[in-house]
């Protein structure tokens, strides 16, 4: 079933560096995606992950580090060689107006395509599989833009799928989707990784969906990996509290045997506590 | 003929059909500006039956009717499709690039950057230069306002979004240059800048043809190689790059293109507005938005607007003639304003 992870990592980031305008977002960030495994960037906004993510993708150029892919410097290579085996799923993509499943998905065949070379028949086959991988094939010709959150997060998916690439970086797929959703494409991409050996990153809101379905867990805060490891491993309460700041209790499922974080309540005097130190930190910013 | 392996998927009928439909518009489109362009052979200021015009066609220069055909009303009429398809196409290749439907070669700068440009020529330049040198210096303001636009909105790249602002300022103070110019300018220059301003085909030649022909040759297939980065970048740009689009090399290529084609038709028919607005949006109605789709049905949708603006502007108000520009407007005008209602009211 799972491969064996002994393949070196193909897609590698060393000491990056990325900032808006003066800002850091990423300070220093070393991190190597395991192969052939799913690897979650779990936590709340403004800790750098999706800029992490983009970094890797190549979408943002980090001002100091480099990131590599098969040991090339993926911000100097052919963007469009580089798209033949990385695939992007950006956060809240739209589909144009009118533009219909079938359509969408084909787009992904686009870095396998030249002007006046393409397989047909490998086109073909490429959109129909990742179609049907996906279970959108029953709305092929309707337009993206009619179907429910979750079947055009699938779409999208699948547009991805298309591409035939080893490694894809998906930026939040789950997030304002349903409970019910979040999990079914969540198994999606967990075959993904463990059925075709495609290497995954997700960033992921979700704490406990990020530890139910994380092969490899990569903690961050401020703009720094504070650390990393299998969930069993990292999934703690003590680093639930250093890295997102969260009074949590972690137990085990016992079917699953995964991790799950349940947030403590807080008694109502630490409630104004918590209120008052928000406020006089607001009044310092 | 083998079978296509794309006929094996049962989902990719409905793709058929639409590519069917695709050929149906485009066919039925070419079909009706042909007839149009011989019902405008025919009509004039002497009207010729369909027989006389086709024996003058096929006999030029030997009689008098051969001379109308041939030397006034046939490169007038070719000159009007050629300009009416260009702008057409500048506009469909705009509205792509910065993702907005009210985005035109008029709203961009564009159109403006060759008034300036030409008013120019008229106001300072025209008494010791031969009028035959307007559209080089109009293509010269087109050129210029597109760099500008280009250099002004950059910042790591250029977004969409700063390119139409940026264009919708620079627009109305070349605007603001080129009424100044005529304000200061004689009453000659002044008349003849209003008319060019307005957008004519009056006393068009077949050097004005020639002129424009290699734009539309070179610009077109062009821009349809880039088609499918056109398609990919309606996606967004994030999804564009992680498909291996190079954006900036895209946006200048297509934006070239459009500089060329509405450079190159401002330049030789002056300021015909609206009509890079309209026949993309007319086009996407009947075809869809997929680039290498849209592009050939505007060309057509834009032709057949500007032929039958100058046809009526030709023979609706005899013995005046009339610019064609000011049939465009009239219903162009209106037509934005629907587009801007629609738009809005989608948005609630």
């Amino acid at each position: 079933m799972t491969h064996p992870s002994t393949q070196p990592p193909r897609l590698i980031g060393e000491a990056l560096q990325v900032g808006y305008d003066a800002q850091r977002v990423l300070d220093g960030v070393d991190i190597a995606i395991a192969e052939g495994k799913l690897t979650v960037l779990p936590g709340p906004n403004g800790s750098g992950k999706s800029t992490l993510l983009k970094t890797l993708a190549r979408t943002l150029t980090p001002s100091a580090g480099h990131v590599y892919l098969d040991g090339k410097d993926i911000h100097r290579r052919n963007t469009r060689e580089v798209a033949t085996q990385l695939g992007i799923l950006p956060q809240g993509p739209v589909a144009p107006e009118g533009l219909s499943v079938k359509q969408l998905v084909s787009m992904g065949r686009f870095p396998h395509q030249r002007l006046w070379q393409r397989d047909a028949v490998q086109d073909a086959n490429a959109i129909s599989e990742a179609m049907a991988y996906t279970n959108v094939t029953e709305f092929a010709e309707r337009n993206v833009d009619a179907l429910s959150g979750g079947q055009r997060q699938r779409c999208w998916i699948a547009m991805v799928l298309a591409q035939q690439t080893d490694l894809m970086l998906l930026d939040e797929p789950t997030t304002f989707l349903d409970l019910k959703v979040q999990v079914d494409l969540l198994d999606l991409l967990s075959r993904l990784a463990h059925e075709r050996g495609r290497t995954l990153l997700l960033v992921l809101h979700d704490l406990n969906l990020a530890a139910a379905y994380a092969d490899h867990l990569v903690m961050m805060c401020d703009g720094q990996i504070i650390t990393s490891g299998a969930p069993s491993e990292v999934f703690t309460a003590t680093n639930l509290k250093r890295v997102f700041d969260l009074d949590a209790h972690v137990i085990d499922d016992p079917e699953s045997g995964n991790p799950i974080c349940i947030p403590r309540k807080r008694p109502a005097k630490n409630v104004e506590k918590a209120a008052k130190e928000c406020i006089t930190q607001r009044r310092l910013a | 003929m083998t079978t296509s392996p794309l006929l094996k998927h049962p989902t990719n009928l409905m793709g058929i059909l639409q590519l069917r439909r695709s050929w149906a518009v485009n066919g039925l489109l070419s079909l009706s500006l042909l007839a149009s362009i011989g019902l405008s052979l025919c009509l004039g200021s002497f009207p010729t039956p369909l027989g006389e015009v086709l024996h003058a066609l096929a006999a030029p220069r030997q009689s008098d009717i051969a001379f109308i055909i041939w030397e006034l009303r046939l490169p007038r009429i070719l000159l009007a499709v050629l300009v009416g398809a260009a702008l057409a196409i500048a506009g469909a290749i705009l509205q792509g690039i910065v993702r907005n439907p009210l985005a035109s070669p008029d709203v961009i700068g564009i159109t403006s950057g060759a008034a300036m440009a030409a008013v120019m020529f008229l106001a300072l330049l025209s008494p010791q230069l031969s009028i035959s040198w307007l559209p080089l210096a109009a293509l010269c303001g087109a050129l210029f306002a597109a760099l500008l636009v280009f250099l002004l909105a950059w910042k790591d790249g250029v977004s969409p979004t700063r390119m139409v602002l940026v264009g919708i300022g620079l627009a109305a103070a070349m605007g603001a240059v080129t009424t100044l110019l005529i304000v200061i300018s004689d009453d000659t220059a002044a008349m003849v800048a209003y008319v060019w301003l307005t957008g004519s085909l009056y006393a068009a030649q077949w050097q004005d043809v020639m002129g424009m022909l290699p734009w539309l040759l070179v610009a077109v297939p062009l821009c349809l190689s880039y088609a499918r980065h056109m398609d990919t970048m309606a996606l967004g740009d994030s999804v564009a790059q992680g498909l291996g689009v190079s954006l900036l090399r895209s946006r200048l290529v297509l934006m070239a293109c459009s500089v060329a084609l509405a450079g190159a038709a401002v330049a030789f028919a002056g300021g015909l507005s609206f009509v890079g607005l309209m026949a993309p949006h007319m086009a996407a109605k009947l075809v869809g938005r997929q680039f290498a789709r849209l592009v050939p049905v505007s060309g057509l949708i834009g032709a057949l607007i500007v032929l039958y603006a100058d046809l009526l502007g030709r023979v609706a108000f005899l013995p005046k003639d009339l610019p064609a520009g000011v049939f465009v407007s009239g219903i162009g005008a209106p037509f934005f304003v629907y587009l801007l209602h629609r738009t809005r009211h989608r948005r609630d």
